[in-house]
């Protein structure tokens, strides 16, 4: 297949128009402005696409929430700070069981931090992120090839538990380029029909999108259905790579840019004799717990490294319990750590 | 060749984020791995550019560099930046025209190259960025020259046969600079 | 034999309001369904109700509905219109909705000059929440937020929205009418009814503001209240067309 040099924003655009993605509405910000620039020319050559640049995060996630009401595959994409913007239309479409893909390049925070690549929004993405208390499915890819799987993939899984999914990089993925191929594109029209759209009350009762329910019991009902999904969703959905487990004593738990860093850190050590290995949640919710706790069984120590100061290892440490030491490595703020730094601390960690 | 990484730096307009680029296209057009890496955002707008590219026979683990095994210096500032990260028996290559100090260190190898004086002799100073990847590429062979040419010809493709041609001849001009240095 | 001369529009649901007498509300609900049947266009209608009063819309108009959070109303429609321009989509928004916490997607989407029909109910005061004021209150005007009456200098003018949209270069038609009597309810449902041909015709943004009561929190009879909009408020905010760049469509310029 047909390889191309392309930037990890591109590359998101370019898979979601192949996913059947015919609406983006979005706003500036760096580091991910490449997304919304690369869109706006794909999508003036597809007459059924709308690009809007629209004047704020809020109207965007919003503008996004009534092309999804069409049964349009919808996206918005932003970084940090716009997505905290966006938050309130991401419940609403939670509440609401509406499909759409956020795609979250971070930065560094909180408020207006800075432009550089961290993943600071750990606890923001995987908890849900706004009010009312949901969960959204969240990807985290860690290569340009994995960008163009997960983001068609992150279209099919909204559409499948009608939520929105959030695409969880951060501003090296989105800024690094790589060879990638992609797909030949899916024609929207062969895409399932959905039959809980808004188009018109043509033969049928009308209908209604709503999130609102004034009555308790009822509203009550609806969160616990919704909780019936995310199960089914955490049976069926977790998402993880395995890199030279086999005989590991030390595995490092690290997703996106930081898993990247960790593997160069892992063959580092491997060359000085020292048996680690790599756990890659690719899912960060579902968090892949049962698979880690089950490696937690036949390993000394765990690490986390993350470009935080400590977020998923909440989630390593509910799911590994007492059966692992769980030490921690983090850099806020948007230092790019280096492999030899990570080997450093597996080494001090391993002797 | 297992895995190489090199850094390219200098300020805004001298083209050093399309030598990164050339250099990953290239790479890929020899089916190897590659990550290009650019530093963004506000450091870039200062007027300071940098990136750095990894290439390998095998999948590509971290694309940051801890040590790279190159460095290409087109400015003085980036040879304050960097030189202290390349890798001992690494190998800087300066822009002899417009770097005014040298490493002080000894355990790494140092190429200098005029290749403003290069390019503005070949009547387009706008081309040393070119003359600067042929003279890479010709010096560390960690892509065909040929290849180089090629990829610059796609990249390049809207601008025209001449474009090609005074690219071409930067590159060749870099390449046999190495063969056959001219100091002074 | 008798002749039936009134009845419930095909558009309206066969359910009791749930609005206070003397509200404005249900009138335009009703006057809404019967602009939708006269124009045929039930079956390609897409309403956005507001959170407010009306939040509960949907349980009166038998169309399709999409919720919007609080102000989202027009951004929501777009993205509705844009997927689905053969759609007929309208929102339905109150004063705090359109004016205050809406404003930047208000007055975005009439410069951007999106096809939409935006029923803009402006009775200067938060209802729903319990009366605080409004961006339209008036100078003066007792709310549970302004309990010593609006000041200017300290809580604001009365905002005109509906003029700072007339300026705008992508809105199309914009009027403000009252439903205090028979004869604004009849201007109302005229200016409706265009609003809705605008946007058929593919012309652009079109807006009717209509001034209503809230007799409960102005703590006023029905009366009272109506006669409050068109001796006071219709002071602060005069009827009438504010905006009328319609033409009549042509092959060259449908």
């Amino acid at each position: 297949m047909n390889k191309q040099l392309m930037r990890g924003s591109h590359v998101i655009a370019e898979a979601a128009t192949r996913a059947g993605c015919r609406f983006y509405a979005g706003y500036p910000i760096t580091p991910q402005n490449e997304l919304p620039e690369y869109m706006s020319a794909r999508f003036a050559d597809l007459p059924d696409a709308t690009f809007i640049q629209a004047e704020s995060e809020l109207a965007a996630i919003n503008m996004v929430m009534g092309a999804s009401m069409t049964g349009v595959r919808a996206m918005t994409s932003s970084s940090s700070p716009g997505i905290s913007l966006k938050q309130e239309g991401i419940s609403y479409m939670a509440g609401m069981e509406l499909p759409a893909v956020v795609a979250n390049i971070m930065r560094g925070g909180p408020g207006l931090g800075n432009i550089a690549p961290t993943q600071q929004d750990y606890f923001q993405a995987t908890r849900g992120g706004g009010h009312g208390g949901y969960r959204t499915i969240v990807l985290a890819p860690c290569s340009g090839q994995e960008l163009v799987t997960l983001t068609m993939k992150a279209f099919d899984l909204a559409d499948t538990y009608r939520m929105p999914v959030i695409l969880l990089g951060d501003g090296l993925m989105g800024q690094m380029m790589e060879p990638v191929s992609f797909p030949d594109p899916i024609d929207p029209a062969d895409l399932p029909k959905k039959e809980w759209v808004l188009s018109g009350a043509r033969g049928r009762d009308s209908r209604l999108i709503a999130s609102l329910q004034l009555d308790p019991v009822k509203m009550e009902e609806r969160n616990w259905k919704l909780v019936r999904k995310y199960d089914t969703i955490s049976q069926h959905e977790t998402d993880f790579e395995s890199y030279l487990l086999d005989d590991a004593q030390l595995v490092i738990v690290a997703f996106g840019t930081a898993a990247r860093i960790a593997k160069g850190a892992v063959n580092r050590v491997r060359g000085e004799g020292l048996p680690a290995g790599l756990f890659r949640p690719i899912t960060l919710w579902p968090f892949p717990a049962n698979p880690l706790r089950s490696l937690a069984a036949s390993i000394k120590q765990i690490l986390v490294f993350e470009m935080n100061t400590g977020q998923m290892i909440e989630d390593v440490k509910m799911s590994v319990g007492d059966i692992s030491p769980v030490h921690f490595h983090g850099r806020p703020g948007g230092v790019i750590p280096t492999p030899v730094e990570v080997a450093e601390v597996i080494t001090g960690l391993m002797r | 060749m297992s895995t190489t990484k090199t850094i390219f730096s200098g300020f805004g307009g001298q083209g050093v984020l399309m030598m990164g680029y050339v250099l990953a296209t290239s790479a890929m057009h020899e089916n190897k791995h590659v990550t290009y890496l650019p530093a963004y955002g506000a450091e870039v707008r200062g007027g300071t550019a940098n990136c750095t590219i990894t290439i390998s026979d095998d999948p590509i683990a971290s694309p940051v560099a801890s040590f790279p095994d190159y460095g290409v210096l087109m400015n003085t500032p980036s040879l304050t930046k960097f030189e202290g990260s390349i890798r001992a028996g690494g190998l800087v290559f300066l822009n002899d025209d417009l770097v005014d100090v040298r490493p002080s260190r000894t355990d790494i190898e140092v190429v200098n190259i005029p290749v403003n004086t290069i390019a503005d002799g070949l009547g387009s100073l706008r081309s040393a960025n070119m003359v600067m990847i042929g003279a890479f590429v010709k010096k560390t062979g960690l892509v065909a020259l040929e290849t180089v040419i090629n990829s610059v010809k796609d990249i390049f493709a809207a601008k025209g046969a001449d474009i090609h041609e005074r690219n071409t001849a930067a590159i060749r001009e870099g390449a046999a600079f190495i063969e056959k240095p001219i100091h002074g | 034999m008798a002749q039936q001369v009134f009845k419930r529009p095909e558009s309206l649901k066969d359910n009791v309001f749930h609005y206070c007498p003397g509200c404005g509300h249900s009138i335009i609900h009703r006057l809404l369904a019967e602009v939708i049947d006269e124009l045929g266009i039930r079956e390609k209608t897409v309403g956005v109700p507001p959170a407010g009063c009306a939040v509960l819309a949907y349980n009166y108009l038998d169309v399709d509905m999409g919720e919007a959070p609080h102000g989202r109303a027009i951004a929501v429609a777009t993205g509705i219109k844009r997927c689905r321009p053969d759609l007929v989509v309208f929102t339905y928004q109150g004063d705090g909705d359109l004016a205050a916490i809406g404003t930047a997607e208000t007055v975005h989407a009439a410069n951007r000059g999106e096809c939409l029909t935006v029923i803009f109910v402006n009775n200067g005061v938060y209802g729903m929440t319990g009366g605080q004021m409004a961006p339209t209150t008036l100078p003066g005007q007792k709310t549970t937020t302004t309990p010593g009456g609006r000041m200017a200098l300290r809580d604001g003018h009365p905002l005109d929205l509906s003029r700072m949209l007339a300026l705008a270069a992508g809105s199309v038609y914009i009027e403000r009418t009252a439903v205090t009597s028979p004869k604004h309810i009849i201007k109302t449902k005229k200016a409706i009814r265009k609003a809705f041909k605008v946007q058929m015709d593919g012309q652009g943004f079109a807006l009717v503001e209509i001034l209503s009561a809230c007799p409960t929190n102005w703590k006023e009879t029905p009366i009272e209240a109506c006669k409050r909009v068109e001796q006071v408020v219709a002071t602060q905010y005069p009827l009438g067309i504010l905006k009328d760049a319609t033409h009549e469509p042509t092959a060259d310029n449908p």
